[in-house]
């Protein structure tokens, strides 16, 4: 048995260690465009920043422990489905029994002229961070274009970089995907207390200079000098190859509850795969990473055979910056009929929101006051009325003690 | 207005010790200890101080200690600093000085006047780790004589009667005055041990009910709790005519320690103090006694034993006699250093006798009377160790009852403020929070290793005497001589001065 | 087969004192040192991974440890692989070397288990005193109010 993982980030971590749980023999191969040992693209950041030096996944070890074969450094092509071949870019090609297409997102890069200049950066890849670290000086005027996850994790890296800091975003608030106006407020100006512009409702029209860039054009008309890009818009399922083929794709590559797709044989999981969302009970592509890897486990799972169910997920987001932190999961902004409560402590920057229907919950924002939140991501996930204990889930140490007895005995005694 | 009381204690803190673990702010109820946030540092109100040892205990570094407050008034016999101090709490409430546990005044202790045999030479002792000894007990109105068939098999019918493995039983402390954590250690400590307790005043609560057959209910003057399932419930009945602590006096349960539960188990609305009156008011004469006891023995058809508990008092050998003839199966008499949950101080300190000489006259006189084996005769008094358990049943007891003794085996201190309802210890509480630090595990386990090593004791002092079975102790005042006793108190005892021949 | 750990810190609520004892002796354990009052000294000492409920007007109190689960959330949402199950025990580590203090893992744990240290800002978690090889809260418990237990092969 041979099978075939196209990818070597956290979903594929995942299906080695979901077949090894069952099938010790057969045969495992990891193809890679990127020439690295398999690591951790959050990590990047802290790289940049170098609060970490090692951003590996996984020990270094890990292919000969798992008794994998990696073959690092080389592109997918295409994939013959018929013939169960992987091509790669050398015309290699690689037989598979069972494949896993695990490629992940692709960095969303529009059509801005200039584009092309050096000193113009993505932000997912080693590969750009080592070369933004080059790029950047103390002092050095950066424009982050994106005010998303990955937008503001590079700009906490920059300023830890001593770097002078412009964030451009189309939406008229940052981290639009997990805060609604209220918090996100809350958090551009902790930010902009650190020196950063935030430059809302905007977009780069033109990226100007020389061989490298020296400045951008706003849409406003606004010029600012820069010594670096960085497009942080965001990541789209990276689904080109399969364009033409019979694999069924929507925005990312769809699968079931068994993270099967459309063709018998071909399993997808992680950033690219379009899995069940229990909150809206439709299929979506969630691009976290404790998705990834359990989309992995299970897709590895089933590949050898052993039949084991995904049921689903929902957004959920763990981030910080310097002294603020948020967590999130679920609705941002929810339809009419939803029950709201609400916490705003703004001498401490405490935030917290929470969305209900029926009993349920659909959604939170936490700023700065996240402790326990696993215990309202675990009552999401099965569905649990929360009606008698709602108001206590907006106080900071909400707890056990707050759910009724039963419930409370039964959760921490099994009983 | 300013109260002139001081602390009676001081804490000590050692600074190079203390980590600021705070658990001693979380742990006294009467919050002596606070946390200072700005200093970092925890500091001690030694006025409320009680000196129950919990924060010593508890302390992980051993850092704080519990003086007695070394403030000096000038040297007076007559005037001692508890006088004073008393003085100057009347003066600053107008009410009754209440307080809890036993008489700790300097009153004579006989039990520490009185001295054991041995055997030498002529009689040889016994080595109880191979000899069996026999400790049960029956405790029960006994038959005048028995009478055997030709078969050789007994006829005669008798009366109900409770056995015990050793003679000590745990005394009644009702639920309310001590926590239902108290309660269950003491009745499953008796489970495993094979003795009884009693359920005092309070009621059976729902939570004993797996202990009921080892539970002896009790039926005061209140009637807290008494129906016909109660009555029915226990092994054994005892109607409860006084206590030592206050004899005179009825029960008093404060208002603090009544909860849901409390009211639940005795029927009574919450937070009303529950005071039992002075006498039943059905009992006027000894008639009335005589005809409670067989009321109640038709209610549980004769198929337990019906006891009176009486406090020692003057008459009290008059007194026993009386209930004897009234039909009781077993006289608990409660000497005056008997504990209690909450009683005026000038009467738990003045009144009432020493279990010691009020056990041997009602002895001697029943004896005298020839009624002493119609009834069995439990002494009770703050009993501190075995010998004073076998000094009593030389004196003539049956069995003794204990309760200060069980107390402070669940980790009782004696600070004596059982009746502000704030124990530390979880025993004399009925807050929650307080409550759950008498875990009934543990506390059982120390209940029922007490009364192990008691009886270990006993054996070991019963194989010196040569004896190998309670029985032959039983009212032998041979075995104990008195030593710097008058002669009066001698002859109330009935004993001989250490030194005097057979 | 990966090897999973049976053993689980269990506290009664009904006689829990809330006396904090368990975090105070959880901080022992992790110092490195055998004296109370050293280690309470030190200038970065570690936080309590024990965590004790309780709350203003409530007499109900409990600790709470984490569960060494047989399906480990915090493991697969770690972005480092700080938290990891160690080969030999089956126990579900945190290796604070690597932890770059995202708080990924207090977002999925079911039980809330995990605490952010605050001075090393990183995820701080039993781990059943895997050093010592036996739970020093479980020991110094005065009320005996922690048991570890070890569960059936079969049950969560």
């Amino acid at each position: 048995m041979r099978y075939v993982i196209i990818g070597n980030s956290i979903a594929s971590a995942g299906c080695i260690e979901g077949i090894r749980k069952e099938d010790v023999g057969g045969e495992i191969v990891v193809i890679s465009d990127e020439p690295y040992h398999i690591y951790s693209r959050p990590l990047i950041s802290y790289w940049l920043s170098r609060k970490v030096t090692d951003i590996y996944y996984r020990s270094m070890d890990y292919y000969e422990k798992y008794r994998v074969t990696p073959i690092l450094g080389k592109r997918v092509i295409k994939v013959d489905f018929e013939a169960k071949d992987v091509i790669l870019e050398t015309n290699e090609l690689v037989h598979y029994d069972k494949l896993l297409i695990a490629t992940g997102g692709k960095p969303f890069v529009p059509n801005t002229p200039g584009a092309g200049k050096q000193n113009v950066f993505t932000f997912i890849k080693f590969d750009d961070v080592k070369g933004i670290d080059k790029a950047i000086f103390e002092g050095a005027n950066v424009i982050v274009i994106g005010a998303g996850l990955s937008g503001l994790k590079a700009v906490e890296a920059l300023l830890m970089r001593k770097c002078n800091v412009t964030v451009v975003e189309l939406a008229g608030r940052i981290l639009g995907s997990i805060l609604d106006e209220e918090g996100a407020a809350i958090i551009q100006n902790a930010l902009e207390e650190k020196g950063v512009r935030f430059f809302l409702e905007n977009s780069v029209s033109e990226i100007l200079g020389e061989e490298k860039v020296n400045k951008v054009r706003l849409k406003s008309s606004d010029m600012i000098p820069a010594d670096v890009v960085i497009f942080a818009i965001g990541v789209i399922p990276n689904v080109d190859i399969f364009k033409d083929t019979p694999l069924k794709i929507n925005r990312g590559i769809l699968v079931n509850e068994k993270m099967e797709t459309s063709i018998p044989n071909v399993y997808s999981a992680g950033d690219v795969a379009e899995a069940f969302d229990m909150l809206i009970g439709d299929n979506r592509v969630i691009p976290i990473l404790p998705n990834a890897y359990i989309q992995g486990e299970i897709a590895g799972l089933n590949m050898t055979g052993r039949e084991t169910i995904y049921k689903g997920s929902f957004p959920m987001n763990s981030i910080g910056f310097f002294d603020i932190h948020i967590m999130s999961a679920g609705l941002v902004n929810p339809p009419q009929g939803i029950e709201v409560l609400r916490r705003f402590q703004p001498d401490k920057r405490i935030y917290r929101k929470v969305y209900l229907k029926d009993g349920k919950i659909l959604g939170f924002m936490f700023i700065n006051s996240i402790d326990r939140t696993g215990m309202i991501v675990d009552f999401m996930k099965n569905n649990i009325d929360v009606s008698s204990f709602k108001e206590s889930l907006l106080s900071d140490n909400f707890g056990f003690l707050d759910l009724p007895r039963e419930f409370r005995k039964e959760k921490l005694l099994g009983v | 207005m300013k109260s002139l009381y001081e602390s009676d204690f001081l804490v000590i803190r050692d600074e190079t010790k203390c980590i600021r673990c705070k658990v001693c702010v979380r742990q006294c109820a009467n919050e002596v200890h606070q946390y200072d946030e700005e200093e970092d540092r925890v500091v001690a109100d030694s006025s409320k101080c009680v000196g129950c040892h919990r924060c010593v205990a508890l302390c992980p570094t051993k850092a704080i200690t519990i003086i007695k407050n070394p403030l000096e008034f000038r040297a007076n016999y007559q005037w001692t600093e508890r006088a004073i101090k008393d003085i100057y709490k009347q003066a600053e409430t107008g009410g009754i000085l209440l307080t809890g546990m036993g008489n700790d005044k300097n009153y004579p202790i006989y039990w520490d006047r009185l001295l054991i045999n041995a055997s030498q030479v002529t009689n040889p002792s016994i080595d109880p780790l191979r000899e069996p000894m026999e400790l049960k007990t029956f405790i029960g109105r006994k038959p005048e004589r028995l009478e055997f068939d030709s078969y050789g098999n007994l006829i005669t019918e008798i009366p109900p009667q409770l056995e015990l493995e050793v003679p000590i039983m745990f005394s009644a402390m009702s639920f309310g005055s001590i926590s239902i954590n108290a309660c269950e250690s003491l009745a499953r400590a008796s489970m495993e041990v094979g003795t009884f307790w009693n359920t005092g005043e309070g009621g059976l609560h729902k939570k004993l009910y797996p202990y009921k057959d080892r539970a002896i209910v009790q039926c005061a003057s209140g009637r807290f709790g008494v129906d016909i399932d109660y009555l029915n419930a226990g092994a054994a009945i005892e109607i409860k005519i006084g206590q030592g602590a206050k004899p005179g006096i009825g029960g008093h349960l404060p208002g603090e320690k009544v909860g849901e539960e409390v009211s639940k188990t005795r029927m009574i609305p919450i937070g009303t103090d529950a005071i039992s009156p002075a006498p039943h008011h059905d009992i006027y004469s000894i008639e009335d006694l005589r005809q409670l006891i067989y009321a109640l023995k038709e209610a549980v058809s004769y198929k337990k034993p019906v006891g009176v508990k009486i406090a020692a008092v003057h008459n009290v050998s008059a007194i026993a006699s009386g209930i004897a003839r009234a039909g009781a199966d077993f006289i608990a008499i409660d000497g005056f250093r008997g504990g209690t949950g909450a009683a005026p101080m000038r009467i738990r300190d003045n009144v009432g006798i020493p279990i010691e000489l009020a056990l041997a006259s009602v002895d001697t006189r029943l004896r005298e009377e020839g009624l002493r084996n119609q009834v069995s005769i439990v002494a009770a008094g703050s009993i501190r160790n075995s010998a004073d358990v076998i000094k009593a049943i030389a004196l003539g007891a049956d069995a003794v009852y204990i309760a200060t003794s069980a107390l402070v085996a669940l980790g009782c201190h004696l600070c004596q403020n059982c009746h502000t309802g704030r124990c530390n210890w979880g025993i004399a509480t009925q807050d929650p929070y307080l409550v759950k630090r008498l875990n009934p595990d543990i506390g059982a386990r120390r209940a029922s290793n007490l009364l192990r090593a008691w009886e270990h004791e006993i054996k070991e002092m019963l194989g010196g005497m040569g004896i190998n079975a309670l029985e032959s102790l039983r009212g032998n005042r041979l075995m104990l001589r008195g030593v710097g006793l008058n002669e009066k108190e001698l002859e109330i005892l009935g004993v001989k001065h250490a030194g005097e021949g057979i | 087969m990966e090897l999973k750990t049976k053993k689980r810190i269990y506290a009664k609520e009904d006689v829990c004192i809330g006396c904090h004892l368990c975090e105070i002796y959880c901080i022992l354990a992790h110092s490195g040192t055998k004296d109370l009052i050293k280690a309470f000294n030190r200038v970065n000492r570690p936080s309590p991974r024990v965590l004790v409920e309780e709350k203003e007007g409530y007499s109900i109190t409990f600790a709470l440890q984490c569960r060494h689960c047989d399906d480990p959330l915090c493991t697969k949402a770690c972005i480092t692989s700080a938290m990891h199950r160690d080969e030999k025990t089956g126990y579900i580590i945190c290796d604070e070397e690597k932890c770059v203090g995202c708080w990924s893992c207090i977002l999925v744990c079911p039980y809330g288990a995990i605490i952010r240290d605050e001075n090393k800002k990183v995820a701080s978690k039993c781990d059943l005193c895997i050093e010592s090889g036996s739970p020093i809260c479980v020991e110094n418990c005065p009320n005996e109010a922690l048991e570890l237990r070890e569960l059936e092969e079969d049950s969560k």
